[in-house]
């Protein structure tokens, strides 16, 4: 390689610091890797690498802390929002935010979730909806579609008799506590620049003092959908976004 | 001459924290501990001496935010009662697993189940035998009394930094409701963020530049590390049992029989022992401090030179089973205890003396 053409002004992409060397163990074509560099790319350009606790999940993005170069928490299994809770009223000056899945965020962690949001947590809160639990297997969420065939909805996902997907973007937004609430995606690179604006706006926020802002994005999971990375997201565009539509769903300003 | 108050011992918990110099307390009202809150609400800290105090819609989040914030080098706590204390398992677990400093206090309340707001000491085993998932201990004391409740408080925070590791008062209904005079220290300034930066390089403070992220988790995928992790607490757990066994004799000297009793049990045996004394029996009394560490080297040595031993606790026997094992078979021990709520008497106390240790065969 000819090492000449390494100039500032020749600079197309750079891979921010905030990200660790550490390799991914994301299966390919997962947006959590993407969804890691926004953040890791808001924190930098903001300037607030050491005033930034984040808190993460269980579940695929369980291992977030090793990705995420900020110092940051390991919760239990749906307690992100308490964990940040704890953090942000003990040190207020800092930036905190929360990093879960569906299963985390809108089944096991509803309570906090909810209370957190309700309190107007001055917090981050990042919820990736792919609408199944990964990394146990493929079961069936909070989120699964009605139809949608998972380990543990294997004829479908029956409303009748498993109940329906929950839309807790929307319940949050009724919360007075809330002052951002977004859905957004990153299947597609105009839809990754977005998305992106919305996480810094959701930092942003914290400044304020306002309340919560949450940033849902649907994403996808080619294992456990069972699809090859290009018909997943495929898939996500056809199925995930009727019942999840994408933009800001509350903006207080 | 230090400030006397009149207080209850749930209110004397309140007031050690605020005085202590605590950053935070996350707590949920339950039955008979719920004037903690009150008191820290009423009191408002946060202007003198900017402790947070946060009602949280469960112990489930009481108890993780309490980890947030213990992750974060702060000194936070929690206090429930028994069904609320349940609940926090999960995150006492994560707590102990992460090696994080916490206190968390028990007003112990009669179970199983929704049981009854009366006193018991029904929870020994939960609480001195780990709780939630894992090998794990908490570090518990037990109070017996309103400036006992006061003093813990600091303790327990002491000892729970010294080891890392989350500390548990378990303490009774009787000790939370009673009003009694305490001795109360002046106001203690909060840890700043400097001091915590420096003392506590495992605390999430934020970043240090050209320095490596903390991250704090109790996971650890790989079973070699993860086997070293468990070492490494349980050598922890080994040099506390070595150094921090605390516990009070009582007429001992001279005694052919021991009561092993911890809490209000306690206060109700030293009754006991002056009735007992009064009839000829040579009495005395044993009360552990620290339930876990166990006394268990004490109660050997006695073991060698008393005839009996009555473990009284308002259960259906649960520390008897470690005065067992200490006194390893040597010497008659037996277990007396009313549960449900009920407090036993002093004359109870006697007669069961007379005729599971002193009559039994």
């Amino acid at each position: 390689m000819n090492e000449s053409i390494i100039k500032p002004e020749n600079l197309v992409y750079r891979r921010t610091p905030v990200l660790t060397d550490n390799v991914m163990h994301y299966c390919p074509g997962c947006g959590h890797g993407t969804i890691h560099r926004l953040i890791a790319e808001v924190i930098e350009e903001m300037g607030i690498q050491e005033q930034t606790i984040g808190v993460a999940p269980v579940g695929c993005s369980v291992l977030a802390y090793n990705y995420l170069d900020v110092d940051i928490q390991e919760a239990a299994h749906g307690r992100a929002p308490a964990l940040a809770t704890g953090i942000k009223r003990l040190k207020p000056d800092f930036f905190v935010f929360s990093y879960q899945g569906d299963g985390d965020l809108a089944a096991i962690g509803t309570a906090e979730t909810i209370h957190a949001c309700n309190r107007g947590e001055n917090i981050t809160m990042i919820f990736v909806n792919n609408g199944i639990y990964g990394m146990t297997g493929g079961q069936m969420a909070p989120t699964t579609l009605e139809g949608m065939k998972t380990s543990t909805s294997p004829y479908g996902r029956d409303i009748k008799m498993m109940g329906n997907p929950l839309k807790i973007t929307e319940l949050l937004a009724q919360l007075p506590g809330t002052i951002y609430v977004t859905r957004q995606a990153v299947y597609k690179p105009a839809l990754v620049r977005k998305c992106k604006t919305a996480i810094r706006k959701a930092f942003e926020n914290q400044r304020l003092n306002k309340g919560t802002s949450f940033v849902e994005v649907v994403s996808n999971c080619n294992s456990g959908w069972k699809l090859p990375p290009v018909e997943a997201n495929k898939w996500l565009e056809e199925n995930m976004l009727p019942m999840y539509p994408l933009g800001d769903i509350k903006d207080v300003k | 001459m230090k400030e006397l108050r009149l207080m209850k011992g749930n209110e004397a918990v309140a007031e050690a924290a605020i005085r202590f110099g605590v950053d935070g307390y996350f707590g949920y009202p339950i039955t008979p501990q719920s004037e903690i809150l009150e008191h820290l609400m009423a009191e408002n800290p946060y202007p003198k001496t900017g402790m947070v105090v946060l009602q949280a819609e469960s112990e489930v989040a009481s108890i993780n935010m309490v980890y947030g914030g213990a992750a974060c080098g702060k000194r936070v706590m929690t206090t429930s009662s028994s069904p609320g204390i349940s609940l926090m398992q999960e995150g006492l677990s994560y707590i102990a697993g992460a090696e994080l400093p916490c206190l968390v206090v028990n007003v112990v309340r009669g179970g199983p189940g929704l049981g009854t707001i009366q006193p018991s000491q029904a929870d020994y085993f939960q609480s001195t035998k780990g709780g939630g998932h894992g090998d794990y201990r908490l570090i518990v004391l037990a109070p017996s009394s309103v400036q006992e409740m006061y003093d813990f408080v600091g303790l327990g925070f002491d000892l729970a930094f010294k080891y890392r590791n989350p500390a548990m008062l378990l303490a009774d209904g009787v000790i939370g409701q009673v009003m009694e005079k305490v001795e109360v220290d002046d106001y203690k300034p909060r840890w700043t963020d400097e001091y915590i930066k420096k003392s506590f390089p495992w605390a999430t403070t934020g970043k240090n530049p050209n320095q490596p992220h903390v991250i704090v988790t109790s996971l650890e995928l790989d079973s070699a590390r993860q086997e070293q992790v468990n070492l490494r607490i349980q050598a922890k757990y080994r040099e506390c049992e070595k150094n921090d066994v605390r516990f009070e004799m009582l007429h001992c000297d001279d005694a052919e029989y021991i009561f092993v009793a911890y809490g209000s049990s306690a206060r109700i045996c030293q009754k006991a022992i002056e009735m007992g004394r009064e009839k000829g029996i040579k009495v005395g009394l044993l009360r552990p401090i620290t339930l876990w560490p166990f006394p268990t080297q004490i109660l050997r040595e006695l073991s060698y030179k008393v005839k009996g031993m009555l473990a009284v606790e308002m259960s259906a026997g649960q520390m008897v089973e470690d005065v067992i094992l200490a006194t390893e078979n040597r010497i008659k021990v037996e277990h007396f205890g009313r549960f449900g709520g009920i407090i036993p008497s002093p004359q109870e106390v006697v007669t069961a003396l007379e005729t599971k240790i002193i009559g039994g065969k």
